[in-house]
């Protein structure tokens, strides 16, 4: 296939023409007939009871159609919003979940939950009539803190506790035992800040109701619009699926918290047949802050043991994992599976315990966001490994590869459950070594004190596990449903090619790598393939996009597909040509056979044309697959991160970082590396800039770009990114996913070289000029 | 946590060219207090301790209209009084605070009035106006008292009553 567009091309994304043109449809592009607007009724408080709610006010402003209420949707019988992962407490009982109304009924819990819905014929008069409606609240005490939720009095009437449950995975009593017989252990208490999201699009949805058919039709910021369906039809009920399209047009980043049903597109839904009029809603960048599922806040003591020659011997971790005021749809799964499950790392640790308490709080909701769980398992194992280093005297690169699993170990099976099935870590970190000229750091460090300036140097050492994931293994372990992906590859007549997948891009650039995929697979040109995502209306079913997994999994279900299309497309061309199937080659998009030759193009005008053609064969030539992986897919890869710290200021530069990563095979190297960035600077945004803070009331502090620092370009340097291969084993792309290593493997690399470079392990992140200034002067 | 937005804190006095006597009564007068609110809708007396207010304000990027529900304690005419301020602001959040005001005379026949307020905010208030709490409210005060500086001073209120607003 052609150089310029196959498989390893870099191909400049098609879709870029529209979004940097400004031609992109985003939802609150979108209008329609008779459409009207929403502004949702939040709360002030982090926890109080709702006395009343008064609307008579607000229903006087020209131009408001309706006010709704929880107690309304209660009526109406509006499920509540669930959790779909089901986590079990180490006692074999089930997690304790507190329920979710999509607008709260008789309580609030944390600042910014809707308790409302205002519609009007305008978006100034819904905002008018917002601030009419007088609702008595009765402020109740909040939890906010999470390592002191446990203890509290349980925010929610009914529950017992705060705890949401108490998880393990591991063997804790080889692992006591492991650690108390070690010759050496390192001890380390770690926070993980809590993110917010900021993806540049806000959240919106527009929602229409036919009543003559009983359809609605939802556009929203999704980045699962089947999953959304299937919510808001199985849970919500609002209405079966056949009466229920779901579309996610362009949509502007995600990040992960664009995955999860929110309580606004489902009540908005609800109401557009309530009052019988489309409704819109938009998120103001405000109510993002507050609304959008926030990420990791994670409070983590953990101890490694070692032997005499450095080997590491057992790990022990102990987490309490800030869950918000309700679980978010998989906001149960981040701390549990997909966090204590990589503990392992890239290392043989032999013994390894990880127990998570969950719990709730007086706070906003806490969800995945672009690693889940893997960031914060990252930042344990290498946070603490570089401390053992410190600690032991022991080069920090060295002491890693004494203890990395040797690429003739796979398929290596870990004491955390899962199974890696390839990698080559020493090959990334070697690679990551050479390029970051680990040599001469100690002049660069010379160089830097010359200025006035400390220089540090961090590694991170990362896996992951993507391409989410096995059904059954998932679903086993809790996983409300399969996480499998369709693919459907349709050649029209003329032989152009229409492509539907169920992953969804939202600044992947999906459009432009699956052509590819497809592309040179059947060997037809590039531009002849359209890539359809993103609308339960086209697409039969899909799960969307999120963990890392839409190539791997996505992907491989167009190979699939197309794998079909060969085969009927054998079968064509085979009777056309007079000849067995099985002596019938597909070669560059052409069925041979002997000197003959006929193109897919032709093939498929023959298919619907059936003029000579095969009597047992359906017309037509479209076929779908669906792809349930194997196993987890898992990325690795060497981050080693270089700093300069100014001890008159405590601002800390990020003055180079390397980044040598195994995603398996690539389709386009240009996508991967941008991915990379992206990622990248997120993780730098966590390690050094963002922190969401709530105050001891439950206020949410950093609520605007005034408070929460998001990072820039100049907070990141040139950022040296290069790969090392091994294809993954079980999928037919040999695909790993790229979209999360750069959040996940950067943080550690970039706390770690601070921390060399001030000399102490107490710095928290965000390692801000304040903290690290305190540190340099001992305060 | 809770490493920022503890409340609002503040203290100050104003020198008042008018008898403590008269300082207090204009204080406890709706007409006055109406008069030197900046974007005062309404003042209400509810009781001898209460009061109900409409305020448009602005606090940073929030604008609202508010509703004030305010309650005197500790009365010592004409020494001192503790006031209580309940603030909703629907959609922009809520303020809740107590100020001590304390009156004394001085020499010259002048009041000095001196105050201090402890107070908290939530909703957007806390959210996005959480850095401009403490200077807004300094202005709001200095805007209160040059207003009732002048609403006091015999030579402002010649003129004022001369022309009529």
């Amino acid at each position: 296939m052609s150089a310029e567009t196959g498989i390893g091309a870099a191909v400049k994304r098609r879709e870029d023409l529209r979004f940097i043109t400004g031609r992109g449809t985003y939802t609150d592009d979108l209008n329609v007939p008779g459409q009207t607007y929403g502004v949702f009724l939040r709360s002030p408080y982090a926890r109080a009871k709702i006395n009343a709610i008064d609307a008579a006010d607000a229903l006087q402003v020209d131009g408001a159609l309706a006010v709704f209420t929880g107690q309304d949707a209660a009526v109406d019988g509006l499920g509540d919003l669930p959790c779909g992962w089901l986590v079990k407490s180490k006692d074999g009982s089930d997690m304790v979940s507190a329920p979710h109304p999509p607008l709260a009924v008789s309580q609030v819990n944390y600042v910014g939950e809707p308790y409302g819905l205002v519609v009007a014929e305008s978006l100034a008069a819904a905002r008018e009539a917002a601030e009419l409606v007088a609702a008595d609240f009765e402020e109740l005490t909040p939890v906010v803190a999470a390592a002191e939720a446990a203890k509290a009095s349980p925010i929610h009437e009914g529950l017992e506790a705060n705890l949401a449950y108490d998880w393990e995975l591991g063997d804790e009593a080889a692992t006591d035992a492991a650690l108390a017989a070690a010759a050496h252990v390192t001890r380390l208490d770690l926070t993980n800040n809590r993110l917010i999201p900021n993806a540049i699009e806000p959240r919106a949805a527009l929602a229409t109701f036919d009543p003559t058919s009983g359809e609605y039709e939802l556009r929203t910021t999704s980045q699962n619009p089947h999953l959304e369906r299937l919510v808001l039809s199985a849970f919500v009920q609002i209405a079966p699926e056949h009466k229920l399209r779901v579309v996610a047009p362009d949509v502007g980043g995600g990040f992960g918290s664009k995955i999860f049903v929110y309580a606004e597109e489902t009540v908005v839904t609800w109401a557009a047949a309530k009052v019988g009029r489309p409704i819109k809603w938009t998120a103001e960048r405000s109510e993002s802050f507050l609304a959008d599922a926030h990420a990791r806040d994670h409070v983590t003591h953990a101890e490694l043991g070692l032997d005499e020659a450095g080997r590491f011997t057992a790990l022990k971790v102990r987490t309490t994992a800030n869950l918000g005021a309700y679980l978010s749809l998989f906001g149960s799964s981040v701390p549990t599976f997909l966090y204590g499950t990589l503990l392992a790392g890239q290392y043989k640790t032999p013994n390894i315990h990880v127990q998570t308490h969950g719990v709730y709080t007086n706070t906003t909701p806490v969800d995945a966001y672009r690693g889940a769980g893997r960031p914060e398992a990252t930042f344990v194992v290498e946070r603490i490994v570089e401390a053992a280093a410190r600690e032991t005297g022991r080069d920090p690169a060295e002491l890693r590869r004494l203890n990395m699993i040797e690429p003739g170990d796979f398929p290596y099976e870990t004491p955390v459950a899962l199974v890696y099935d390839t990698g080559n870590y020493q090959a990334s970190l070697d690679r990551a070594l050479q390029l970051v000229d680990y040599g001469g750091f100690k002049q660069r460090r010379a160089a830097s004190e010359a200025e006035g300036k400390r220089r540090g140097i961090g590694f991170s050492c990362y896996i992951e596990a993507c391409g989410l994931a096995p059904s059954q293994l998932a679903i086993q372990l809790g996983a409300g449903v399969g996480l499998y992906e369709s693919g459907e590859i349709r050649i029209n007549p003329t032989g152009s090619v229409t492509v539907f997948t169920g992953s969804h891009s939202h600044g992947q650039g999906h459009e432009t790598t699956f052509a590819q995929v497809v592309s040179d697979k059947l060997g037809v040109p590039f531009d002849d393939v359209e890539v359809v995502h993103g609308d339960t209306g086209r697409v039969e079913f899909g799960l969307g996009t999120y963990g890392s997994r839409s190539l791997a999994v996505g992907g491989s279900a167009l190979i699939s597909a197309a794998d079909k299309i060969i085969a009927k497309g054998t079968r064509i061309a085979a009777h056309m040509m007079q000849a067995e199937p099985d002596n019938v080659a597909f070669e560059e998009g052409a069925f041979i056979s002997g000197n003959q030759r006929l193109t897919l193009q032709e093939v498929a005008f023959a298919s619907y044309v059936p003029a000579d053609y095969p009597p047992d064969l359906e017309p037509g030539l479209s076929e779908k697959a669906f792809y349930d992986p194997e196993n987890f897919t898992y990325p690795a890869g060497a981050h080693i991160a270089e700093v300069e710290v100014d001890e008159a200021t405590g601002v800390v530069q990020l003055v180079n970082f390397v980044a040598v990563d195994d995603f398996g095979h690539v389709i386009n190297p240009m996508i991967v590396d941008g991915q990379v960035h992206g990622g990248l600077a997120q993780g730098a945004g966590q390690a050094l800039l963002e922190h969401g803070i709530y105050d001891a009331d439950g206020q949410l502090t950093t609520g605007s770009y005034m408070d929460y620092c998001m990072p820039r370009a100049d907070d990141v340097p040139d950022f040296t990114v290069d790969t090392t291969v091994t294809p993954c084993t079980h999928n037919p792309l040999g695909a790993k996913g790229c979209g999360e290593a750069g959040a996940i493997g950067s943080p550690a690399a970039i706390i770690n070289a601070v921390t060399d470079a001030v000399g102490t392990e107490d710095i928290a992140m965000p390692a801000t000029p304040e903290q690290v200034w305190r540190k340099l002067h001992g305060l | 946590m809770s490493k920022r937005g503890e409340g609002v804190e503040q203290s100050g006095e104003h020198r008042i060219p008018a008898k403590r006597s008269a300082v207090w009564r204009s204080l406890n007068d709706p007409a006055v207090l109406a008069r030197c609110i900046d974007g005062c809708q309404s003042l209400e007396r509810l009781g001898e301790d209460a009061f109900t207010a409409t305020v448009r304000a602005k606090v940073g990027p929030v604008r609202a209209t508010f509703q004030v529900a305010l309650k005197l304690t500790d009365m010592r005419p004409p020494e001192s009084y503790v006031l209580h301020a309940d603030v909703k602001g629907a959609g922009a959040g809520f303020g809740k605070g107590s100020a001590e005001v304390t009156l004394a005379e001085t020499e010259d026949g002048t009041t000095l009035l001196r105050y201090s307020v402890a107070g908290r905010v939530g909703g957007k208030l806390a959210q996005i106006g959480s850095r401009l709490i403490d200077s807004t409210a300094r202005k709001m005060a200095d805007d209160f008292f040059s207003a009732f500086h002048q609403a006091l001073d015999p030579a402002a209120n010649r003129q004022q009553s001369a022309n009529p607003p």
